[in-house]
């Protein structure tokens, strides 16, 4: 579990996130959502420590982020995934040695027990025969489970996914979003995903934080953003026609 | 007001220079991973700039020796001026700093690149989120690498350079034998030492400054062709400064 307490980010004398109090949960799909300069991002990256927060607490499983020291943060990290939107595969190694690099780096088995591990999370993610294939040689689709792999390769606790389906046609970005969501209760993380795609809202939002200008506008899971009265969430979910019009269906008796 | 604002902005780059060697002359965290990374790079910055060391070198010694020959040489001095004024530039200048000074800009802008792509597709952000130290990781073997490898490449620099001084000697416009006397007149071997020694920390300035430049990347592919161009410019200049420290303090 992941827990913000008062979490304050300026920069200079701009405030980006004020106040933010938040429970990510064990074993669930934990969305953040907003739209584009909300905050989302600067708050995912204060999480992982990319940005240090101006103020306030970030507690993994109780332990403060923010007032360790350097050698238990990079403790921590060995922790947690995490896949960005980008993929951030390292464009000089294959698809195999991007999935065995945190293995390489971290874990004291020997080779042959490194290449199973790899080829166990590559086949996970129904990526099989890519193994030598560089980056640049296979699609985004591809590209986003390798990334994944890579990311549970030392079976984290804390995952984080940086608007994954970033680029993705709808189909594929269903299969990454099922892919996240499985993984998740298979192996009990916490995950929390950054995304402004309606279709993973409502099809993998557990727990759903709505940041809007920097504060928490609203939590709850998929099924309470249907009955929702908050009118700012409501005009960021159902701006578009079609979510709009299902909302309307399912509040007609 | 112009020069203060500039002036603070060179202090604020130094300590950010500083900073960044800090974190790279680290304990690699695993010492096979750094020994993956440091072959890699001294094949990819050393290994691969061999050609181009051979193909200019050979040329500039070929066209000192004709250029001695042609201009300076006069009955009124030995016949072995002309090899002696070849080997001492070569050995002295060309080799190391001006060779250097062209291995800033293949090899300078091939890091900075690199560093800035990986920067700005957030590579450098996956290795800190896994707790890599991404300094250390990406530039030590750098800096190590070519550090290594540069003075096989002033070696193999000077030995181009003679073989296309006795290019010249084919082509008949300097005796074999004449050159022969004036490379082998008065020779100080130092000379040689100085010349490795001046590359090494040349080597150092272009691998480690280039690299900065890259790691700092802000923005897009723009971004890192300006940081590109600017690691080649910084190089160039600080090795010009280095080189009349370096020479003072050696000679």
């Amino acid at each position: 579990m992941i827990e913000l307490k008062h979490l304050y980010k300026s920069f200079e004398d701009k405030d980006v996130l004020m106040d933010i109090n938040a429970v990510f949960e064990n074993g669930k799909t934990n969305l953040i959502i907003g739209q584009s300069g909300s905050g989302k991002t600067v708050l995912m990256k204060n999480i992982v420590g990319l940005f240090e927060p101006t103020k306030g607490e970030i507690l993994y499983d109780g332990r403060d982020f923010v007032k360790m020291s350097k050698r238990e943060r990079v403790m921590l990290r060995r922790e947690m995934g995490m896949i960005f939107q980008s993929a951030a595969l390292f464009d000089s190694m294959t698809v195999l040695e991007n999935v065995m690099f945190p293995l390489d780096m971290f874990s004291d088995q020997n080779e042959a027990d490194r290449i199973r591990r790899a080829k166990f999370c590559l086949d996970r993610v129904n990526l099989q025969g890519a193994e030598a294939k560089m980056p640049g040689e296979i699609s985004g689709g591809m590209q986003k489970r390798v990334a994944i792999a890579r990311a549970i390769a030392l079976n984290p606790q804390y995952l984080f996914c940086d608007e994954p389906n970033s680029g993705l046609d709808p189909k594929t970005s269903l299969v990454i979003d099922e892919l996240i969501h499985s993984i998740t209760h298979e192996y009990q993380m916490t995950t929390i995903m950054n995304t402004h795609d309606m279709n993973s809202v409502m099809g993998i939002g557990e727990n759903i934080i709505y940041i809007h200008e920097g504060t928490v506008g609203w939590t709850g899971t998929k099924d309470e953003i249907m009955t929702s009265t908050n009118e700012k969430l409501n005009s960021f979910i159902f701006a578009s026609d079609l979510f709009r019009k299902i909302k309307e269906a399912n509040q007609e008796p | 007001m112009f020069i203060a604002k500039f002036i603070l902005k060179r202090i604020a780059a130094f300590g950010k220079y500083l900073e960044l060697m800090g974190r790279t002359f680290s304990v690699p965290e695993r010492m096979r991973m750094f020994g993956k990374q440091y072959l890699r790079e001294m094949e990819q910055l050393g290994v691969d700039s061999i050609g181009i060391v051979l193909l200019i070198s050979f040329f500039i010694g070929a066209v000192i020796c004709i250029q001695i020959k042609l201009n300076i040489q006069s009955p009124w001095m030995p016949a072995f001026t002309t090899g002696y004024t070849t080997r001492e530039i070569m050995v002295l200048e060309f080799s190391s700093s001006i060779m250097c000074l062209i291995l800033a800009g293949k090899v300078g802008s091939n890091i900075a690149s690199e560093i800035g792509t990986m920067r700005v597709t957030q590579q450098i952000d996956a290795l800190e989120i896994m707790g890599v130290n991404s300094a250390s990781f990406l530039i030590l073997p750098k800096i190590m690498g070519l550090m290594t490898m540069i003075p096989f490449l002033v070696i193999f620099s000077i030995a181009a350079g003679f073989i296309g001084a006795y290019a010249t000697a084919l082509a008949g416009i300097i005796t074999p034998d004449d050159l022969t006397v004036g490379l082998l007149h008065a020779f100080n071997p130092w000379f040689v030492w100085m010349s490795i020694i001046k590359s090494v920390c040349f080597a150092f300035i272009i691998a480690s400054v280039s690299s900065s430049y890259g790691y700092n990347v802000r923005g897009g592919s723009f971004d890192v062709g300006k940081a590109s161009t600017n690691a080649v410019v910084s190089s160039s200049m600080l090795i010009l400064f280095a080189d009349i420290f370096l020479t003072q303090l050696l000679s």
